[in-house]
């Protein structure tokens, strides 16, 4: 099965995400990743989630979203036509001897040290999910003691906006 | 509650204030009124709002949390409120209502318990596309939460069994919550919306104004079909050899069954007739071939089989229509026409996908075919299916429907349906519950019009009977409405008998009464070798309940059949009698069974005409 990246612009509303939600578990459909939250538009919220499916099944989950009446728009970012990321914050132990070595590797990615205490500090990073379990892995050695990824957010790439035409006068 | 409520002006008071508004205002599910701002508390901005949208019935029992919109319910000279005996009841009283005349149902339920009642007949709209609001008490909005007296959450409970649902605790809402509860459950394809409401809003006071702003950027159904793709139908229509219509309950939703006939005679195109179809193309009508599916006709089946085009128009390839999808009709194209877009190429792949109101579809199609036929060429051999009417003709008089009687004489339960339909005629509306009478029902009432048969199709509701019949009743007081009930079914919802003998509604039941759970026991004899597991409901010797007691119990009239002499004088006894319900016991032979029938997951091409009895099509061929 493949991965599929949905933006899906819903109205502001109590419990929308637990519709979007229930839909996936209801029809079987399984969510890889979810984020959610506001966007330049007041009262349109994005979500952004990614699923795995196969070409039916995803015309099917486009359709089930479309008919939930709180969703405004679905609309499916190509890997290729746009910037996918996802924020991973990871706590991993570290001391006077080797901490000079967890952050000459982290910066070969471009990830920052946000804490630091005596025995471990907490590192911040941005990417794409590969670029992030790459990472992972080169720090693996040291230790990981606690992990949090966020669901991935994602933008078409262009000047085109997808909340454009008819939502800004909705 | 303060003293306050009682300075209120009572819901007639107010509607004596309301003015007919311009036409030109008037929104398709509004009736034309507008109402100045009043002051009015959040439980009379309910009943004026049901008012105002020309809810003229509602089903409901009150309760807790739904209390302060009963009081000014009882005031109410336009919304006539019936107490029904179980939550349940009221759901499928709201179903028959809307079935039977395409108006918004409404039933009414207060938190809690109330609500979670009505669930199982909010999923049954939800299956079979009703139109059906409901709106239910919750508790106050600062208890919501704390596990509160008759706490429910409805509106989670029943976001994946309705169109959509509302939880308003602000009184301001609801007048918006209820215009715009009505406009979704009633346009697009309908279905049910709950409206969930909050004590402390139903009690506060608020400002009622009429209409309301109704606010749903997010909901635009499509109602015009795409000329390019009516051009392609057309094309595949008269490239076509074999070609099917292949009709849903979506007609009958639309009203779109005049349209229908008409495309029916325009290109003479054999018909067959879902279970939530069946009377949209008369059954006297030659190129009806009836119903498909598990216990359809073996023409309908066979016809859709070996057709070469598949014109779906609102029906959405039903498991229980197409057998194993995988050999369903494996020679077709299909065109699927559906209002909505997730139907279409759900189940089997459509060649050419339609969204748009069927009824759009129908009257752009017979345009287009019109155009089409008159300025083919003459000589072309499109548009002639005669080699294929001749043959599915031939199928549907080789086949017929038919049944054989026990050897012991007792009663054939088809023959009970035969009789009732025969004697009753096409102007009644029949209303089923689920099981084989059902499939029975289907099968034998010859239905000549739309909404003629009522009944739960998708979810199979067991229990459906009794209340849809009551609600049908209610809302067209002159038609015979008949309950043709199984008495498995009949146990289960019959509490209602006594709302219809209070509330004068006489509704006729048929009880075909085999002592048993008998489509359980029909698989049971077929695929568990005839090792009854809990299908029998009592003893055949005894009768527990005894139906004609229970019925005079209830002020109804009881009466019995065990005899095929005696059918025809306790149905005609049972039409006489309109001053109260009717309850007729027909103690029917146990091993009926519904034939034809395609076993559950194998090809419609192993139907079998009755047991052991499989068409033998190579021949033909």
């Amino acid at each position: 099965m493949s991965k599929h990246t949905l933006s899906v612009l819903v109205e502001d509303k109590p419990g929308v995400l637990t519709r979007v939600a229930a839909l996936f578990s209801r029809r079987g459909f399984n969510i890889n990743s979810l984020a959610v939250g506001p966007t330049e538009l007041p009262e349109i919220s994005r979500i952004t989630v990614v699923v795995e499916v196969e070409g039916a099944a995803l015309e099917q989950v486009t359709k089930q979203l479309n008919k939930l009446i709180e969703v405004l728009k679905v609309v499916e970012l190509d890997a290729h036509a746009s910037v996918q990321r996802e924020i991973l914050l990871v706590k991993v132990r570290a001391d006077a001897a080797t901490r000079s070595q967890v952050i000459d590797t982290i910066q070969l990615f471009k990830a920052k040290v946000v804490d630091v205490t005596t025995d471990a500090i907490v590192i911040e990073a941005t990417g794409t999910t590969d670029k992030l379990r790459a990472l992972l892995d080169v720090l693996e050695p040291f230790g990981i003691k606690e992990l949090v990824q966020s669901g991935m957010v994602a933008v078409g790439r262009g000047s085109r906006s997808i909340t454009d035409r008819s939502l800004r006068t909705a | 509650m303060s003293d306050t409520t009682k300075q209120a002006p009572s819901p007639a008071d107010v509607a004596s204030l309301a003015r007919p508004r311009p036409a030109a205002e008037a929104r398709s599910t509004t009736t034309a009124v507008v109402t100045p701002a009043l002051e009015v508390t959040g439980a009379q901005a309910l009943v004026l709002s049901l008012e105002a949208i020309g809810c003229d019935t509602v089903f409901g029992i009150p309760g807790g949390a739904i209390l302060p919109a009963y009081d000014p319910m009882l005031d109410s000279k336009k919304v006539r409120h019936i107490l029904v005996r179980h939550e349940q009841g009221a759901g499928h009283a709201a179903e028959g209502y809307a079935s039977a005349t395409g108006k918004v149902g409404v039933c009414m339920a207060t938190s809690g318990p109330g609500a979670t009642n009505l669930v199982t007949p909010l999923a049954d709209a939800h299956m079979d596309s009703v139109p059906v609001v409901a709106i239910t008490g919750q508790v106050a909005s600062a208890a919501i939460g704390t596990d509160a007296f008759q706490e429910a959450d409805i509106r989670g409970i029943t976001m994946p069994i309705t169109k959509h649902n509302y939880l308003v605790t602000d009184p301001a809402k609801i007048p918006q919550a209820i215009a715009e509860a009505f406009h979704v459950a009633s346009t697009g394809r309908p279905g049910p919306v709950l409206v969930d409401i909050s004590k402390d809003a139903l009690q506060a006071r608020t400002t009622f104004s009429w209409p309301p702003q109704i606010d749903l950027p997010g909901y635009r159904p499509v109602l015009r079909p795409h000329g390019k793709q009516i051009r392609e139908a057309s094309r595949l229509m008269a490239a076509a050899k074999q070609p099917i219509l292949y009709v849903g309950g979506g007609v009958v939703r639309a009203k779109a069954s005049e349209a229908l006939r008409r495309l029916v005679e325009l290109t003479g195109i054999p018909v067959v007739t879902t279970l939530m179809a069946r009377g949209t193309v008369p059954d006297s009508e030659p190129l009806n071939l009836g119903m498909p599916g598990m216990h359809g006709t073996v023409a309908a089946v066979t016809g859709l089989q070996k057709s070469d085009l598949i014109i779906a128009l609102g029906a959405r390839f039903d498991d229980r229509v197409t057998g194993q999808l995988s050999t369903f009709a494996p020679d077709a194209k299909v065109i699927h026409a559906d209002i909505d877009p997730a139907e279409i190429s759900k189940n089997r792949i459509a060649d050419v996908p339609i969204v748009g109101d069927v009824g759009e579809v129908i009257k752009d199609l017979i345009e287009q075919v019109t155009l089409d036929r008159a300025t083919a060429e003459t000589d072309a051999n499109g548009w002639d299916y005669t080699a294929w009417r001749e043959r599915v003709a031939e199928w549907k008089q080789t086949f017929p429907l038919g049944w054989t009687d026990s050897e012991d004489g007792t009663l054939s339960p088809q023959y009970v349906i035969e009789r009732i339909g025969a004697l009753t005629g096409p102007e009644a509306t029949y209303v089923a519950g689920v099981g084989q009478h059902q499939m029975w029902a289907a099968q034998f009432v010859q239905y000549e019009r739309p909404n003629a048969w009522i009944n739960s199709g998708g979810l199979g509701t067991m229990g459906f009977s009794v209340p849809a019949a009551m609600g049908a009743k209610v809302a067209e007081p002159d038609r015979t409405v008949w309950a043709i009930d199984g008495d498995g079914c009949f146990q289960m919802t019959n509490q209602e008998l006594a709302t219809c003998v209070i509330n004068n509604i006489p509704i006729k039941v048929a009880i075909i009464n085999n002592s048993s759970l008998g489509m359980v026991r029909q698989w049971q004899t077929l695929f568990y070798n005839e090792r009854y597991s809990n299908t029998n409901l009592q003893p055949l010797e005894q009768r527990v309940p005894d139906f004609v007691k229970l019925a005079d119990a209830y002020g109804c009239l009881g009466l019995r059949a065990e005899t095929p002499e005696e059918v025809d004088a306790v149905i005609k006894q049972a039409l006489e009698t309109n001053d109260r319900p009717v309850v007729i016991d027909f103690i029917v032979h146990r091993d009926a069974m519904v034939w034809p029938m395609v076993p559950a997951g194998v090809s419609n091409d192993m139907i079998q005409a009755a047991r052991h009895e499989a068409p033998v099509w190579e021949r033909e061929d």
